[in-house]
């Protein structure tokens, strides 16, 4: 039971984040909340990718300097040793010592980046939004251009 | 392949790499760039270069080669590849043709839709935003193709942002996209996650290859192909998940929308081809069956409901964005037909949508560039005022009907043919439903323009004022392009058929050429 409990716990982490984020971006008005929804849902792919980088009992992916100088080499050891366990789902296989993948965690590193790219666009659309509604609640705004349809004034 | 000799070696050899990097490492540059002219100019030449690129690419392609650009040496599949193949490199040429004309385009009607020290780093955006739309298509790599879906959807944001100088509403559309774009973007990357889990590699042929040995693979291949289908269908329009589409065309800059309309919902189409028909298969269960029941499903939704709602606006450039989620429902229609021949039809249709949604667009910004309107009301008397641009506009109005001699025609012509191939007659059936609505939502505007006549401003009839040379060349090429494909669709179609060989390489695809 608790060994079934210790491998799924972190993906009902992610689908707790994952969720909580959607929800927030659907149910709140307030535009800085839904980019916080947004980045919750976001940080919770963040962490599942982190979490399928870990190969069962791997170490982390540092090389040793027992594998010679020769910058070449290294990297192709690396490449095999990081490869090799995730695409035959966790056999041991190739040199003796068995490494977590340290590629999700490359991959995610650029998502954040785009994600942190995304949530400044975001801000800085809601600083001139509110500049020219005076308000960054998303009924109100549209409460606001509803009335401006209608009459083709700002009310 | 005479032409082919007149590229040097180095255009052969690194043009796949280059017709991103370029607008990439320019659209930086010109993000610090003082002068709005030479902002401009550079733009232009990038975008010139980048359809001479494609159009080696192209060339290469259909002499029978194949490219494949390792990044930086390192082989695929640990390395990033550049793929060109027959169905991405028509897709670049599209894109950067219609980057070429859209520039032209935007000269005048920047300057008067967005503010004069914004104007500058605006094309900075531009060049990014057609650097993510290039790489999205040469990539070969998966996670590369979420970097630079992400690259062109951010510029994007900015872009239709660009509006709130002429309309403050382009803010919240502007909002409003960037939350859905960013759920869409990140459930394609969950998606990419457990493909990853699946097959241990991002290179695009290898993960085919992999999950054809694997017989489809376990339930995560599932989840991933759900997470990527609903991703992309927000990037892409699918009918439910369009909500943002009608606002941020309807309000960013008309240079803005031409070019988005023309070829951002297209880049994402292109992609769910290439994820449904060589990452997966159409031949494993769960895409087959989710292709047949939901891209038709919602295709035929889309062609129903959203040319219904078309009907029923008041602003012109809401009605074409509608219009926009319609067509997106010819072409998932075409694809969810899971034949070569339906896919090839939906290629066609992606191709001359762009051609025809540009030109309305550009119509559109013309209109509004000269007399400030976009109410469909307001356009009465426009045959008379600017009788060059309606002339353009009915060309590119009939060809998105779908009258004959114009490319509307033969794509939905040969989509009626691949659904009737596979006795889905009440398929016909929608798609002529589909093109009475259009019929109305389009005539609504043209009998405002040719019936009545223009309004009375200060006791004087309004004057002619046709659209400066700037935008009636664009509009003039990209019409007189969809009547050339109507007339003789023989290159196109064929363009379509070898791209679709690619995708069915056993399968007889359309019929050839309509010969009218």
């Amino acid at each position: 039971m608790f060994e079934v409990i210790a491998e799924y716990c972190h993906y009902v982490i992610v689908i707790v984040l994952m969720m909580v984020g959607l929800f927030i971006i659907f149910a709140t008005q307030n535009l800085i909340k839904k980019l916080v929804g947004l980045s919750v849902f976001q940080t919770s792919v963040f962490l599942l990718y982190i979490t399928i980088g870990k190969v069962k009992g791997g170490q982390p992916p540092i090389l040793m300097e027992s594998y010679g100088g020769d910058h070449a080499a290294l990297s192709d050891t690396v490449l095999v040793v990081s490869a090799a366990p995730v695409a035959t789902h966790g056999a041991a296989y190739g040199p003796e010592i068995l490494y977590s993948n340290p590629l999700p965690h490359v991959l995610i590193l650029t998502a954040i980046v785009v994600g942190v790219a995304t949530l400044a666009i975001g801000l800085a659309l809601v600083v001139r939004i509110r500049e020219v509604y005076n308000t960054i609640e998303k009924d109100e705004i549209e409460a606001i251009d509803y009335r401006f349809n209608l009459e083709g004034t700002d009310g | 392949m005479d032409l082919l000799s007149f590229f040097p070696d180095w255009v052969l050899t690194h043009g796949a790499a280059l017709i991103v990097v370029l607008p990439l490492l320019m659209g930086s540059i010109l993000a610090i760039m003082p002068s709005e002219r030479l902002s401009w100019a550079v733009a232009v030449i990038v975008a010139l270069i980048c359809s001479v690129l494609a159009f080696a690419l192209v060339l290469q392609i259909f002499g029978g080669e194949s490219i494949l650009y390792a990044m930086g040496g390192w082989d695929p599949p640990h390395g990033i590849s550049y793929v060109v193949d027959a169905l991405s490199a028509p897709v670049l040429l599209l894109i950067s043709l219609m980057a070429v004309l859209c520039l032209f385009y935007a000269w005048p009607s920047v300057k008067a839709e967005v503010e004069p020290k914004k104007r500058a780093p605006f094309y900075g955006a531009f060049l990014l935003c057609m650097a993510g739309l290039l790489g999205i298509v040469v990539t070969g790599d998966a996670f590369n193709v979420f970097v630079f879906l992400e690259v062109s959807s951010i510029s994007t944001y900015i872009l239709v942002g660009m509006g709130a100088s002429r309309d403050r509403r382009a803010l919240t559309a502007s909002f409003n996209y960037l939350i859905l774009g960013s759920i869409g973007a990140t459930f394609f990357v969950i998606g990419l996650g457990f493909l990853y889990m699946e097959t241990g590699t991002l290179n695009m042929a290898d993960m085919g290859r992999i999950l054809r040995d694997l017989d489809g693979g376990s339930r995560v291949a599932q989840v991933a192909y759900a997470f990527i289908i609903i991703g992309l269908g927000l990037k892409l329009a699918m009918f439910p998940l369009h909500v943002w589409l009608p606002s941020a065309y309807a309000h960013s800059p008309s240079f803005v929308t031409a070019f988005l309309a023309s070829t951002a919902t297209k880049a994402a189409l292109y992609l769910l081809l290439r994820f449904t028909f060589t990452i997966f298969d159409i031949s494993f269960d769960f895409v087959g069956a989710a292709v047949t029941i939901l891209l038709v499903g919602l295709g035929v939704a889309g062609m129903v409901f959203a040319s219904l709602q078309a009907i029923f606006q008041t602003d012109a450039r809401r009605t074409l964005a509608y219009s926009s989620v319609a067509q997106v429902g010819y072409m998932l229609l075409g694809i969810g037909l899971g034949t070569a021949a339906g896919a090839a039809a939906g290629y066609l249709h992606l191709i001359n949508h762009a051609v025809i949604k540009g030109g309305l667009f550009i119509c559109l910004g013309a209109v509004w560039y000269r007399f400030g309107i976009t109410h469909i009301s307001d356009f009465r008397g426009l045959s008379k005022t600017m009788p060059w641009t309606m002339g353009a506009f009915t060309i590119s109005a009939l060809s998105l009907i779908g009258v004959p001699f114009t490319a509307g025609f033969v794509s939905k012509v040969n989509l009626a043919i691949a659904v009737a191939d596979q006795d889905w007659w009440w398929a016909v059936g929608v798609i002529v439903l589909s093109s009475i609505f259009a019929i109305i939502y389009m005539g609504n505007i043209l009998k405002e323009a040719y019936f009545r006549e223009p309004p009375i401003v200060n006791g004087d009839i309004v004057a002619r004022n046709e659209a400066p040379l700037m935008m009636l060349i664009p509009m003039w090429v990209l019409a007189l392009v969809s009547i050339a494909i109507g007339i003789n669709s023989d290159i196109i179609v064929e363009t379509a058929n070898r791209a679709t060989q690619l995708l069915f390489p056993l399968a007889d695809v359309l019929p050839g050429g309509m010969d009218l």
